[in-house]
């Protein structure tokens, strides 16, 4: 089908001069090249894009990278023992990053990996992303399957000992970030990834997760003080027999935020659970939410659990889908997305989704949004509690629910301290 | 200690008088009880002295001691020695009673210009007063009275009188919700907070609590006004022969 004009035109706008990066072997050559002709086919996304419809890609598109200002790096993970990979204005900084030696760990520059004739990332890079298409088109992934240079690439052959931690750090304030990371989790193996940071006055984030039977994956992503965050992340996971992939990620502030999580649950047995919560206050504030769970395999779990936090004209919003294939038997789905409106200005939209062709599942979704509780809070002032500080407690037990979905009990501490930090900077 | 003279309370949102001109003064070290029938005002008299939003005075004052209460917020009012032991006690999920407790303790004593309590410290403070009222340490973990049953959320109101130390102490149908034996265990609690310095208002329906907690002055509210005040035998008065009788007799 022929696509619109607007689109066609916004998209070679945006491509012309733009080519898929020289020097790498002729598998991901080829991989960039028909990412490239799948964007050009399926056109970059517009205001009248259904699945666009809360949150306008303009920002995204723009030719001209836009100027953000360099706020202080929020401290990502100090207190935790990792292995620190820093990205600096998108591109990998040694000087900055840890020694890449980890034991149960092959750990390797994106743009390294590239290069090789033989790596095993050639049966998985662009492949994750491109079935994570069904249904809708994710065209900012594509971008990034084309046009990324630089990224880590990550096999954990075993029960890695400390986490990986992206540090993306910012020296430019028009820098423009594409950065494409892939991962594999072979049998049995675990692994924990951590991401903080600034990262790019526009970045554009794609990871593709690979999980193989029994294998475990863990993400934490801090998305943090930068007002004039552009951010367009996509994370694909793909999990075999009774493995797990639990993300979680926590946004504060950031003009425009779209975190896509898209994940297919293959083998039997698998469990994923994907939750965030965002807080936003401000007019400028735009955080977006979209997740896609397809059931592929038999009595696999999946939870979405989403919670934000809006005041002040800020604007939230949420889509998640779980897909049930057909034999996909005894799926066990949950999905909740709720929304506490501090004033009456603040908005949030969701739109839920469930597609089954099973009959014997069970799934389950609720989205609600509502203003704080005022017999709570007269509740805790009565007991001499000030306003403000009854209203954060308030705050932090709303979010507490998507927070107990981090199985590191350290790690969800770490998060529960940034976020009372804001609040109380915010007050 | 508690000085409320001619007070007159309007519901905010409509045009209903609740609270008809209310005169009362609680010495210090006394107990007041106020019994009533359901409707009479009680409570909102219990929600207007603590600072509840939704109703507005139209006239008349409440002071504890020279402070003027209606001045002042609701924090500020517990910061001056003012508790509420609520009725219907509040499920808070998600936040922890013993950081709801501790928060709470610690606000007041910055509000006095006092030093906050370590962790450590609060927590041996409370362990103590809980013992007293067989709350179980596992109770304090909770969320605040997430799963509570009615006895335990009532004891856990008294537990946050007794860790908090009120000078003015408000009971709001503390025995509603009780069996015999939960209403012991909380009216020994309350009983044993009694003192020089410290005074209570004890709002109930029925005379039963008060063969716990013996008052030393019984005022019969009805219809927004205190219409009768007597010793505690008016209370065994209004169990014997109910309000009925007694609203005949006063009008």
């Amino acid at each position: 089908m022929a696509l619109p004009k607007a689109k066609t035109d916004a998209t070679e706008a945006r491509l012309s001069g733009l080519s898929i990066p020289e020097g790498g072997a002729a598998w991901a050559r080829e991989a960039r090249q028909d990412a490239l002709n799948r964007l050009t086919g399926m056109g970059l996304p517009y205001r009248r894009d259904e699945y666009w419809r809360f949150t306008n890609p303009a920002e995204f598109l723009a030719r001209e990278t836009p100027r953000a200002e360099i706020a202080l790096d929020a401290p990502g993970f100090e207190e935790t023992d990792v292995l620190r990979v820093v990205f600096t204005d998108g591109v990998f900084d040694a000087e900055a990053s840890d020694d890449l030696s980890l034991e149960h760990l092959e750990i390797e520059r994106f743009s390294e990996a590239v290069t090789k004739d033989i790596h095993w990332i050639k049966g998985l890079l662009g492949v994750l992303e491109t079935a994570g298409q069904n249904r809708v088109d994710r065209p900012l992934a594509t971008f990034n399957t084309a046009f990324a240079e630089d990224g880590i690439v990550l096999r954990a052959t075993g029960k890695v000992s400390k986490p990986v931690h992206l540090d993306y750090r910012r020296s430019d304030d028009r820098a423009e970030a594409v950065l494409r990371h892939v991962v594999r989790v072979e049998n049995g193996a675990d692994l924990t990834l951590l991401e903080s940071g600034v990262g790019a006055a526009r970045l554009n984030t794609a990871m593709e997760v690979d999980i193989a039977d029994r294998g475990g994956f863990h993400h934490v992503r801090m998305q943090g003080r930068d007002h004039e965050r552009r951010a367009a992340t996509h994370v694909f996971a793909r999990l075999g027999e009774e493995s797990t992939f639990k993300s979680f990620t926590l946004s504060l502030n950031g003009m425009m935020t779209r975190n896509e999580v898209i994940v297919t649950l293959k083998g039997d047995d698998a469990v994923a659970h994907v939750a965030g919560a965002a807080l936003g206050d401000g007019r400028d504030f735009h955080h977006d939410d979209t997740v896609f769970i397809t059931h592929d395999a038999v009595n696999c779990e999946s939870r979405q659990v989403f919670k934000k936090v809006l005041r002040n004209g800020a604007t939230g919003v949420f889509q998640g889908k779980i897909l049930v294939e057909p034999g996909a038997q005894k799926t066990d789905g949950y999905q909740i997305s709720q929304s506490l409106l501090l004033d009456e200005d603040a908005n949030f939209l969701a739109k839920p989704e469930l597609e089954i062709y099973a009959d014997d599942v069970q799934c389950s979704h609720g989205s609600t949004s509502g203003a704080i509780d005022e017999t709570a809070l007269f509740y805790l002032k009565s007991r001499g509690i000030p306003e403000d500080k009854a209203q954060d407690l308030l705050v932090l037990a709303f979010v507490a629910e998507a927070l107990a979905e981090i199985e590191d009990e350290d790690l969800a501490e770490t998060l529960r301290l940034q976020l009372a930090g804001w609040l109380e900077r915010r007050r | 200690m508690l000085n409320i003279k001619g007070l007159k309370v309007k519901l905010e949102e409509e045009d209903k008088q609740i609270l008809k001109g209310v005169d009362l003064e609680v010495g210090a070290g006394q107990v007041h009880a106020i019994m009533g029938p359901n409707g009479s005002g009680k409570s909102t008299l219990s929600y207007v002295l603590s600072g509840r939003d939704g109703y507005e005075v139209t006239d008349g004052s409440a002071h504890m001691g020279d402070i003027d209460l209606l001045e002042l917020e609701p924090e500020e009012r517990a910061a001056a020695g003012l508790f509420l032991a609520f009725q219907y006690p509040v499920e808070i999920p998600g936040v922890g009673n013993m950081t709801f407790l501790r928060t709470a303790y610690n606000a007041q004593r910055k509000a006095r210009g006092e030093d906050e309590v370590s962790a450590a410290d609060f927590l041996k403070l409370v362990r103590e007063k809980a013992k007293d009222l067989k709350i179980d340490a596992e109770m304090l973990k909770r969320p605040v009275n997430v799963g509570f049953s009615g006895g335990e959320k009532k004891r856990n109101e008294i537990l946050q009188m007794a860790v908090l130390a009120p000078k003015m102490c408000i009971l709001d149908e503390t025995d509603s919700g009780l069996d015999v034996d939960a209403m012991k265990l909380v009216s020994d609690g309350v009983n044993a907070l009694r003192d020089e310095g410290r005074s209570f208002l004890v709002i109930t329906h029925y005379q039963r609590l008060l063969d716990h907690i013996v008052p030393d002055v019984v005022h019969i509210m009805a219809d927004g006004r205190i219409v009768k005040t007597g010793g505690p035998e008016l209370a065994l008065e209004v169990e014997k022969n109910g309000y009925a009788d007694l609203m005949d007799e006063v009008q």
